[in-house]
């Protein structure tokens, strides 16, 4: 590993590289990140491996290809994704068995395979490159966008592609003085939730009396189904890892850390050979690129604790005491890391340095809107036909997002709310779908930005059933130092349990409200403080819902067991025998041409019965809110003298 | 030190810079009540009964008197309606669990708390963690700590500490504010001292 020494060796470094790659040499990029090798994508790539050599290309010398595994490109929903270059061609879903023909048809016959490539569900229209693919062509990706065109693994891939040029005009052109400034001027907020000027934060740090600083990356992503920072930390690592020197030199910090959390192993993999590599290059550590700037930077990881994503119980943990959150103020960045100044960040707003002093602030400030500039990415998931990571700029509205972007809602349902900013976050309505999405106008709405986790919910959702799971959650996750964070939500979550069981009493509604004024404003940090959220936005929108559930104990969404019941109608009963096979609680009476009956004794409101009845019959039926109608007299169950539809 | 001048319920307060609004409040002769703070134990903010209104730029918010360090100029209120709403919805949810505590019941009363309003969930502990933060910081023992967290949080004696250090000590049972430390010490006492105690005696 040659060690660089000063900007004009990295720039020569950087030309080396590139003069050895031939732009033209086709590359297979497949992406193996966590979502794509869940799918069989360490298959794909060794059956392309296999036929590589099989099809006697290593000894050839007239054509050479390179495979390349990747980082995530966020189109999970159609993974194992496949990018082939240079033509940018893209396969969805691709098989093992499919890497025969990828090499002998696409790579030597430059012929396109029809059957792997993304198709338009409505129109039937076939998209070839990556960019044409409406799901990305809806984004816009500077922070992900390069997860397809490296490896992780490699610093030269990063090189290649630019990388490292911000961090040499950072320390020899910029006083860190100036590099606060600049991001100040970005307007960059956090992305790890509470959107805080990163500008002003990394001045408070710089500013703050003492010579020991330290900076962090919080890595303790831990909103369910919210994975923007893995695949990061997993695609791009020296991304991050720039981005996080700069602002070391920035602040005046000489020693920072990665607090990754347990659940994320590649990530963790992944960063821990960034810094190696980036240690033996001479561009961490001691002197960087002569500069005589030294950094040192380790990797923690966490012990699988929510409330540690907060930065003071993320400092505590890193200190080997519990996770627990310490009142605010002082802030971390006058007390912080073993009570020495420090600046704690989010992953995607240290991923946001580099292109920051690369571009200048004004190209932030041109994205976005008036107060939240540049990009978000998000992980859009649930009712979606999309699901994956979506980057797109600030200011989209909810309807582009969910509709352009994720395609819709599967099964043509109807759109029920969205559900922002992870477990502490609110539900947002149809009517607030073209709202413009930034960290202000989803919390005029009662939701917050959090750090990206995007939930869409159908028709077939229950808002109190929702509401009862994040509370679910937040009562397992809250440290429990607190009274109104603990008691709140636990009292919170006894009487939603309560009212999606059929015990709801008229008072509830503002009993909920009465706790969740204690919990939001009394409690010692965010975690209680927007744990609230999931019950308050549901009122203000779904109230209905809520006097069904106590008035009529009835739930609209026929999610809540202890209100629903199944119900097969005599009249379109055929007999098929069919549910009454697929019961699992034996509960369904009846014969070859005697109607069926459901004994709701024994039923378990597991719905098979509603599933599995032929839809041209239709005969199951969901009741909520009304008494099931007693069975037929045992001789008028007998069809056989109806005529069979 | 440098002093600052803060206004507390009306009341011009000199305080230093160092202080808490618990402390400056005090120094003023003004009462806020507090369950988990203890004069020889760090400030701890877990119980929030101590929360006040605090009004340093902008709107006024709740913060922590006990953790919460005075500020030039600002504005506190240690009762109003907001404060009186949330310690007596404060009071009630720690009532669920140790509804005879006697300084909780007495505290009920003057906030208007219905020891009733929630299910009974008899743990009797409140978990202001005095037990447990006087045992590390001023004995240096850790005898007990917490165990679990959220809903499931709860003090827990390790008997191996526990069997050699708090028979002749006990300084913690006057401190709790329910009768929960008691009954957790004599039934680690029950389950796993005996043998121990046989052996060292």
């Amino acid at each position: 590993m040659p060690r660089i020494h000063s900007p004009a060796e990295l720039e020569a470094f950087r030309k080396e590289i590139v003069s050895k790659r031939d732009p033209d040499r086709p590359c297979i990029a497949v992406c193996t990140g966590t979502g794509c090798l869940a799918l069989g994508a360490a298959k794909v790539v060794g059956a392309l491996r296999e036929e590589i050599k099989k099809q006697g290309l290593e000894s050839r010398v007239d054509i050479k290809v390179d495979l390349r595994e990747t980082g995530c490109p966020g189109f999970c929903e159609r993974g194992p994704v496949l990018v082939i270059y240079p033509e940018e061609t893209c396969y969805l879903q691709v098989q093992p068995g499919d890497a025969g023909e990828i090499i002998s048809r696409t790579i030597l016959g430059k012929e396109i395979i029809d059957r792997l490539l993304y198709v338009h569900p409505v129109t039937g229209e076939k998209s070839i490159r990556e960019s044409e693919i409406p799901f990305y062509k809806n984004q816009m990706r500077l922070l992900i966008g390069n997860n397809i065109r490296l490896d992780p693994k490699s610093i030269e891939d990063y090189l290649a592609l630019g990388g490292y040029s911000a961090l040499p005009k950072a320390l020899f052109q910029m006083k860190p003085e100036q590099v606060v400034g600049l991001v100040k001027d970005s307007k960059l907020r956090g992305r790890g939730g509470a959107g805080f000027p990163a500008g002003s934060k990394w001045e408070f740090a710089r500013n703050s009396a003492g010579d020991t600083k330290y900076v962090v990356v919080n890595a303790d992503e831990g909103d369910p189904g919210a994975f923007m920072d893995r695949a990061l930390l997993e695609g791009n690592p020296h991304a991050i890892l720039e981005g996080f020197t700069i602002g070391a030199y920035a602040i005046g910090a000489h020693e920072g850390y990665f607090y990754v959390r347990q659940e994320y192993p590649l990530a963790v993999e992944n960063v821990t050979i960034a810094i190696k590599q980036a240690e033996d290059h001479g561009l961490l550590g001691k002197n960087i690129l002569g500069s005589g700037f030294d950094f040192a930077v380790k990797v923690h990881r966490g012990a699988g604790a929510f409330v540690c994503g907060e930065e003071t119980a993320l400092l505590r943990s890193l200190e080997g005491k519990p996770g627990e959150p310490k009142a605010r103020p002082p802030y971390p960045a006058v007390k912080g890391l073993w009570d020495k100044p420090t600046n704690i960040n989010n992953v995607e707003t240290w991923a946001n340095v580099p292109l920051i002093v690369n571009n200048g602030a004004e190209f932030l400030t041109s994205i976005g809107t008036e107060k939240s500039k540049g990009t978000k990415i998000f992980s859009l998931v649930g009712k979606v036909k999309n699901t994956g990571l979506v980057e797109v700029p600030m200011g989209i509205t909810l309807r582009n997002i969910i509709y352009q972007v994720g395609g819709g809602i599967p099964g043509d349902k109807k759109f029920k709310a969205v559900q922002t900013g992870g477990p502490s976050g609110g539900c947002i309505p149809e009517q607030y779908l073209d709202m413009a999405v930034d960290f202000d106008e989803l919390a005029k709405v009662g939701a917050i930005m959090g750090s990206g986790g995007m939930i869409v919910m159908d028709e077939d959702t229950c808002m109190i059933d929702v509401a009862k799971y994040f509370l679910n959650f937040l009562t397992d996750e809250s440290c429990g130092k607190c009274t109104p964070c603990r008691e709140g939500i636990r009292q919170m979550l006894k009487i939603l349990t309560n009212i999606s069981e059929g015990r709801g009493k008229e008072g509830d509604v503002e009993m909920l409200e009465m706790l969740a004024e204690t919990t939001r404003d009394a409690s010692l940090c965010a975690l209680g403080g927007s744990a609230p959220n999931p019950v308050l936005s549901t009122i203000r929108y779904f109230k209905d819902e809520y006097d069904a559930h106590i008035k009529e104990k009835r739930c609209p969404a026929f999610v809540c067991k202890t209100l629903i019941h199944f119900y097969i109608d005599p009249e379109k009963c055929q007999a098929c025998m069919i549910c009454l096979r697929k019961c699992p609680a034996n509960a369904i009476t009846g014969g070859k041409n005697v109607i069926h009956v459901i004994d709701q004794e024994k039923c378990t409101n597991c719905g098979t019965c509603f599933e599995v009845c032929p839809s041209r019959f239709g005969a199951v039926r969901r009741l909520s809110g009304e008494p099931v109608p007693p069975p037929l007299a045992e001789e008028a169950r007998q069809l056989a003298e109806r005529v069979k539809r | 030190m440098s002093e600052i001048c803060l206004q507390i319920d009306g009341k011009e307060v000199k305080a230093t810079e160092t202080m808490t609004v618990l402390e400056a409040a005090r120094a003023a002769g003004i009462a806020i009540p507090t369950l988990c703070n203890h004069e020889k134990l760090e400030s701890y903010g877990a119980c929030r009964i101590c929360v006040v209104e605090a009004e340093t730029s902008g709107k006024p918010r709740l913060v922590a008197a006990c953790v919460f360090p005075v500020q030039k100029d600002m504005v506190v209120k240690t009762r109003s309606e907001k404060v009186d709403r949330t310690r007596r919805v404060l009071l009630e949810e720690m009532l669920a669990h140790a509804p005879d505590s006697e300084e909780l019941q007495k505290l009920a009363v003057e906030y208007g708390a219905d020891k009733d309003r929630f299910e009974k969930e008899a743990s009797f502990c409140i978990l202001c963690g005095l037990c447990v933060r006087y045992c590390a910081e001023v004995k240096k023992k850790d005898a007990l700590g917490f165990v679990d967290r959220g809903a499931k949080r709860e003090i827990a004696f390790i008997p191996e500490i526990a069997a050699r250090e708090c028979w002749d000590c006990k300084e913690c049972f006057p401190l709790c504010p329910t009768s929960a430390l008691q009954a957790a010490y004599v039934l680690t006492e029950a389950l796993a001292f005996p043998a121990a105690r046989r052996r060292h005696s």
